[in-house]
């Protein structure tokens, strides 16, 4: 057991599976030269040379599409997308080729491909560049979603996503990249679709995923203090989605506050909660609450900026809600 | 409540009203309730007249300036909320729910006069399976809502699943009369059913010379205008038996049993149509006089439907008497949340075999217990009794 950054995590799952699959590359924006906008490449060109770590112009649409030719020929790429933001460019090779290129084709071409970069707000990047984009990527069906909230689940989570013979569009956070965490030597690979109990409890299950997960941990600790033992399921991966998990935890608890990062409006955490209601319904003693971004475009201004976002103080407001506190 | 039924109006179109002036009476589902209204003016129009229904939120009448014209108000008058207000003018709507401040120990009964019982998914089905009726509860979620932790000290009808309701397989022959249940019948059904269905009856019954008692009485009265009943006499020596029978003044509640530190007792007493059971609260720390003020105001104030739900919910033991009829014995069924009913039968004179073998003619009343098992076992109930019968037959002892 080593103590590592999310950032090294990332690093070790990448190099791992560089060093034990020819057929894994990397490309994106400054992954070779500049080491990674982040530094999670750091190094990697120098061991696997040009032909694998591959620097592409400013053209997210087009190194996404070139990634996903080269998936259908029969490599595994990497594509780093410096942000999710940016993402948004590629939408339509995600969309329209990733996702459906195996169903289309009658299952003769598979896109064993993982897109990956920093997904949702960090701080003062203003409304284009905070934005939250899960729930986009969980829309489409034939595209698997994951995203970790510790350096261990990041290494076992990304190198299981490396390996899988379909698109995984793999969520990390830019301020999450100097976490610190344990993470077991030797190999570890997480399968993708198993959330985690990060904190057993009884009276309330706080499900949540990626940056939020260690705020919903403090704030299981503010209502410890308070007599109320809060359960935190972390999902890991959104798709697939752990259900049988969810249902377990809840049937226990009886009470249910879902934390996304995202917006509310049609969001994973909304269809959560909805999932939550409709096959947990007689074991509620409460309605599921939902703790979100704000329904607003992220504002620049720190303090609003904060606020716009989910906190500890409203997880733990929403726990008093379904106990009725 | 969903729907009651307007009684009486106890204004007519032309008067002045003020805030807090009866309009008039409404029947809920257990209990004719003065409606005051909440705005003032002139009631200009009665909508629903004495002996119509009425929805909750639907307008009943329309208060207003005296020549205001309503017409308007009228035409729209179905759901309540009166749009835009001409002046004073104001929609009265019927009551939701007429707030009744429950007794210390008897469920509220908020639930039982909305109809609409808001509770958790959960509490639902905790409920279904210890067979508590939620309508009896009172809720601490938003609104009234009942949670889980409602349910924790919630007297139980027991593990049975609910009854299975009757179902209508009778088809009426010519001549026959087939009357719609009456929101009072409704809950004597559900509730009796429910406590037939789930608690495991099973009865005592014990004869008892009363020529002690009748004397006792009859001093007691002696030059008084206004004599003390035989039910007061009754209720105040079971009060003393069941503080020293404390098991029997006690609650089922599914996974506990409750045991009452105050002795409120209820007495049946018959309506037109059905029956209610006014209670006389703390009977143990009550003389004969005053039990018997009360349940003489109680019991007029029931035979005309007059009672707050807070004077007929949580009686703990319950006195029924037939004795007035002519019935010699019967066995009543357990009034929840309770756990044992007393059924008396007419004092008569018999011959009984006294000392020395001889036949003495003598007041005789037969009494039947009514237990349940779950919570009172035979000897339990029986040690009760005994004492009971003992005190009637000789007052002196239940000062003792």
């Amino acid at each position: 057991m080593s103590v590592i950054t999310f950032r090294e995590a990332l690093r070790a799952a990448i190099d791992e599976e560089m060093a034990r699959d020819d057929s894994v590359l990397l490309l994106g924006e400054e992954v070779g030269q500049y080491n990674g906008a982040y530094k999670v490449s750091q190094g990697l060109l120098e061991k696997y040379g040009p032909d694998r770590v591959i620097d592409t112009p400013i053209s997210e649409e087009g190194f996404t599409g070139i990634g996903i030719g080269a998936a259908m020929a029969g490599l595994r790429p990497i594509v780093e997308w410096m942000t999710l933001n940016f993402s948004l460019q590629a939408l339509d090779q995600v969309y329209s080729n990733a996702s459906k290129m195996r169903y289309m084709s009658g299952g003769q071409f598979s896109v064993p491909i993982v897109f990956r970069g920093p997904n949702g707000p960090a701080e003062f990047l203003g409304s284009q560049h905070s934005q939250a984009l899960q729930s986009i990527y969980a829309h489409v069906p034939g595209l698997k979603v994951v995203a970790p909230s510790t350096p261990a689940d990041a290494k076992g989570l990304l190198k299981a996503s490396i390996r899988d013979n379909n698109p995984v569009v793999f969520l990390e956070g830019e301020l999450m990249y100097s976490w610190k965490g344990e993470v077991p030597d030797g190999e570890l690979v997480i399968p993708l679709g198993t959330a985690d109990i990060k904190r057993p409890g009884k009276d309330v299950t706080l499900i949540g995923f990626s940056k939020p997960l260690r705020m919903v941990l403090e704030a299981a600790e503010a209502l410890a203090a308070q007599g109320v033992d809060a359960e935190v399921l972390d999902l890991r991966s959104i798709r697939p989605l752990d259900e049988a998990a969810i249902y377990e935890s809840v049937r226990r608890t009886n009470r249910c506050v879902v934390v996304d990062e995202a917006w509310p409006f049609a969001s994973v955490g909304s269809h959560i909660a909805w999932l939550v209601s409709r096959n947990c319904f007689d074991d509620l003693d409460a309605a599921v609450e939902l703790v979100s971004a704000e329904d607003v475009p992220m504002p620049y201004n720190h303090g609003l900026e904060l606020a716009a976002q989910p906190s500890v103080e409203k997880i733990v407001d929403a726990v008093k809600r379904v106990t009725y506190a | 409540m969903e729907t009651g039924t307007l009684v009486r109006w106890r204004k007519k179109e032309g008067d002045t009203v003020a805030s807090g002036d009866v309009l008039c009476e409404v029947e809920t589902d257990k209990a004719t309730m003065d409606y005051e209204s909440s705005s003032e003016g002139t009631l200009l129009k009665i909508v629903v007249q004495a002996g119509g229904q009425a929805k909750v939120g639907d307008t009943i009448a329309i208060l207003g300036k005296p020549g205001e014209d309503f017409s308007s108000l009228l035409s729209d008058a179905r759901p309540a909320p009166a749009k835009a207000p001409v002046a004073a003018q104001a929609v009265v709507s019927a009551p939701a729910a007429a707030a009744a401040a429950p007794a210390r120990g008897a469920p509220a009964v908020s639930a039982a006069l909305t109809g609409r019982v808001r509770s958790s998914p959960l509490a639902r089905r905790i409920a279904s399976q210890r067979g508590i009726d939620l309508r009896a509860l009172r809720g601490s979620g938003p609104n009234g809502r009942i949670v889980k932790r409602d349910l924790e000290a919630a007297p139980a009808g027991g593990a049975a699943p609910r009854p299975m309701p009757a179902s209508p397989t009778y088809t009426p022959g010519p001549g026959d009369e087939v009357q719609p249940l009456s929101s009072m019948r409704k809950v004597i059904a559900r509730r009796l059913s429910e406590s037939m269905f789930t608690a495991p009856h099973y009865y005592l019954t014990v004869a008892i010379n009363m020529d002690e008692l009748l004397a006792t009485r009859a001093r007691l009265n002696e030059g008084r205008e206004k004599k003390a009943s035989m039910n007061a006499f009754l209720m105040a020596i079971a009060a003393r038996a069941l503080l020293h029978h404390p098991k029997v003044n006690s609650t089922w509640n599914g996974d506990s049993i409750i045991r009452h530190s105050a002795v409120d007792i209820g007495l049946a007493v018959a309506q037109p149509d059905g029956l209610i059971t006014p209670v006389v609260r703390d009977c143990g720390k009550k003389g004969i006089l005053t039990i018997d003020a009360e349940l003489a105001d109680l019991v007029e104030r029931a035979r005309t439907g007059k009672l707050q739900p807070s004077e007929y919910e949580g009686a703990m033991f319950t006195i029924s008497s037939l004795g007035s009829s002519g019935i010699d014995e019967f066995t009543a069924v357990i009034n929840p949340p309770g756990s044992a009913i007393l059924a008396v039968g007419a004092i008569r004179k018999e011959p009984v075999v006294g000392k020395n073998d001889v036949i003495e003619i003598r007041q005789r009343m037969r009494v039947t217990l009514s237990c349940d098992h779950r919570v009172i076992d035979g000897a339990v109930g029986a040690a009760f009794l005994r004492e009971l019968a003992d005190m009637l037959e000789n007052p002196m002892l239940a000062l003792a």
